[in-house]
């Protein structure tokens, strides 16, 4: 498990950089962020105001290394201060609140998007020139929309003319979230028009870069190796090609997971999801830089974490990864 | 006698077509449609603002002027202040297409730098390195971006483009350092090192001519990813919103609630325009990768047997599958084929 390990170290790392460069932004920005969130609000507490200047580095808080380690010690304790668009909450409360809703859509969504798309690659790629081929610019024109813009269009299809789907929101109005069969089938039915964008936008891409490096494999002398003995088309496939091919398409899925959610949550804001997309926008509009920040620190481990379990994987479809473990 | 004039006639015209094909009639049709159209979004940027009716910032305090649709004086309709969407649409193209392009130069050229020094440095550099890219890598960079320029007290385009393209090059970087570790353990530079040849020469004649196909996609994805990027930024609001680029143009379409209120005219063309920006981009990318990919080019020479293209250097199953599909030409084309000859020998065997 040494590979593990390492990777392991290097998502500490990875979040440790995130951790600092989130601590550094408001300190080098031009700007002075507590006036202008006190400007927005002016009835906050003078122990907010406090807040603020701590958390931002304003004022007289102390040496910048008496800073950073009160900083480290609030993240690692889940404290990212309270926020001032609605005071007196919490910011981590508000992250709690919102995140499950964000985990379960987009992480549903782009794990179908992954698994479809690249069944649909490994076809493409094999029978290169064949059918599938021919809905390839489609395909492109449907990876080359903004996911907003095709929520959009959707809602316009589905929602407004159609009436199949609702318009947006979670779930149904007054409905009181919990462990029951009417809640949990309404915020089913509400997630259904968002996953369905996140599938149909994302899918093209991972079916587009599936094709392409299954086209390459399949000219390797390996898979031709393999005809050659006489081994079934479909083992050829999935046994020789695709495995290889695999591997880039895991990768891939591992960097683009950042590209997916955020592209996710501004979709959000167009259903009006109650997820971590929408609270991004109230961040954003009413500049409540903390909460801005906090979003980011947790988007950002959050596709660490998905890293870290594409790595998982990999280790366990790639027998070079435990070889190379071997040897070193 | 009939019957051998064409033959005769045949080997005399063929020469003249494939000495001469073109590199225009050589391209695959996806690529010269996705170049014809970034070519006429390239020629909107240059002219569309100089031949935009309106000032498309002016609003005309007429009121039946107010989100009027599409008609002879407003092509493309009018916001709900009586703006022309037509001219904001022609000046807005100009802005998104500069600031992708100049952002995947500027990312694409750090990608490369980084990639390739990493790959071919190798030890402690290539462990730095790698490092840098992979953490700026798994950093998403919508969220750090939003928070990088929410601070910045002027959000214009400059500063949009250098945070753009901070945050664009490790996608690249990595692509890049792979294929270049795969590529450095090839016999064909462990010769030209043999020869003596130096670390640049390998990088610049060896290893970058066998990359250009994934150098061009980085850049293209770059383009995508920072017209993608600018757009949704803008879409939330964090952007220079008095300059007219797509993403503000959806960003007032969506605040002044023009999907509620019917006006597809409003949100639907910056929209498409971006869509079909990002096709036009993908389709010159499958093009640049089949010119610089062996395995994907020779369209042109490609034949059609059993109503499937086939070129010379697509790989054996390919051949393998024609042959089971019925038709005299298929049947005809798999005797020839490397398969056939399999074919022979598993028969030989049982």
């Amino acid at each position: 498990m040494l590979f593990i390990v390492r990777r392991l170290v290097f998502y500490l790392v990875a979040a440790w950089v995130a951790l600092t460069i989130n601590f550094f932004i408001p300190r080098l920005m031009p700007g002075n962020a507590v006036q202008s969130i006190m400007s927005k609000f002016p009835n906050l507490q003078p122990a907010a105001y406090k807040a603020l200047e701590a958390l931002l580095g304003v004022g007289n808080p102390g040496s910048i290394w008496h800073q950073y380690w009160a900083y480290l010690d609030d993240v690692f304790h889940l404290n990212f201060g309270t926020d001032v668009t609605q005071y007196p909450a919490q910011v981590s409360t508000l992250l709690g609140e919102t995140l499950p809703w964000t985990i379960i859509l987009v992480g549903t969504a782009t794990v179908i998007a992954f698994f479809v798309g690249t069944a649909l690659g490994i076809m493409a790629g094999w029978r290169h020139g064949g059918s599938l081929d021919r809905v390839l610019p489609g395909l492109m024109f449907l990876q080359a929309i903004p996911y907003f813009f095709f929520a959009l269009i959707l809602i316009e299809l589905f929602a407004v003319k159609l009436h199949v789907f609702p318009i947006g929101q979670g779930y149904a109005q007054g409905l009181v979230p919990g462990w029951n069969w009417s809640f949990i089938s309404s915020a089913v039915y509400h997630s259904l028009l968002p996953a369905l964008t996140i599938v149909l936008a994302s899918i093209a891409g991972w079916m587009l870069q599936m094709r392409n490096v299954m086209i390459t494999t399949i000219g390797e002398d390996y898979v031709i190796a393999a005809q050659a003995k006489g081994l079934s088309n479909h083992r050829v496939i999935l046994t020789y090609a695709a495995r290889n091919a695999l591997l880039p398409q895991l990768q891939a899925f591992g960097l683009a997971v950042g590209f997916v959610v955020s592209g996710a949550l501004i979709m959000e804001i167009v259903f009006s999801y109650p997820g971590i997309g929408l609270l991004l926008l109230t961040a954003v509009s009413s500049n409540d830089f903390p909460l801005m920040q906090a979003i980011f620190l947790v988007i950002t481990f959050a596709v660490l974490l998905a890293n870290l379990i594409v790595d998982i994987v990999i280790v366990f479809v790639d027998p070079r990864t435990r070889a190379r473990e071997a040897t070193s | 006698m009939t019957a051998v004039l064409p033959i005769s006639a045949e080997p005399a015209a063929l020469p003249q077509e494939e000495t001469r094909p073109g590199r225009w009639r050589r391209m695959p049709a996806k690529a010269k449609v996705g170049a014809v159209l970034l070519g006429l979004f390239v020629l909107t940027a240059i002219i569309g603002p100089l031949v935009a009716p309106y000032d498309p910032s002016f609003q005309n305090p007429l009121p039946s002027l107010s989100l009027h649709a599409p008609y002879s004086a407003h092509l493309l309709g009018t916001t709900q202040s009586g703006q022309d969407v037509l001219s904001q649409l022609l000046v807005g193209i100009r802005l998104t297409l500069e600031l992708g392009l100049l952002v995947g130069v500027v990312a694409t050229v750090l990608a490369v730098i980084v990639g390739v020094s990493a790959a071919f440095l190798g030890g402690a550099w290539d462990e730095v390195l790698s490092l840098v890219t992979n953490v700026f890598l798994v950093i998403p960079a919508l969220p750090l971006l939003i928070v990088l320029l929410g601070y910045l007290p002027q959000k214009g385009q400059i500063a949009t483009i250098l945070v753009l393209s901070i945050l664009g090059w490790p996608w690249g970087a990595r692509v890049i350092r792979a294929q270049t570790l795969a590529i450095r353990n090839r016999d064909f530079v462990a010769a030209s090192r043999e020869t003596g040849e130096t670390t640049w020469r390998i990088i610049v004649f060896e290893i970058i001519p066998n990359e250009v196909s994934l150098i061009a996609a980085s850049f293209v994805n770059t383009v995508l990813y920072a017209i993608g990027a600018s757009v949704a930024l803008a879409f939330i609001g964090v952007a220079d919103l008095t300059s007219w680029s797509l993403g503000t143009m959806l960003y007032w379409a969506e605040s002044q609630q023009a999907l509620q209120l019917g006006a597809w005219w409003w949100f639907v063309p910056p929209g498409l325009a971006v869509a079909l920006m990002g096709t036009a981009l993908v389709l010159v990318n499958t093009g640049i990768d089949e010119l610089g990919n062996p395995r994907l080019r020779d369209a042109a020479s490609a034949s059609r047997i059993a109503g499937r293209w086939l070129r010379p250097a697509d790989p054996t199953p390919v051949l393998a599958e024609v042959s089971q599909r019925r038709g005299t030409l298929a049947r005809f084309a798999h005797s020839f084929s490397r398969s056939s000859l399999l074919d022979e020998t598993e028969g030989g065997k049982s």
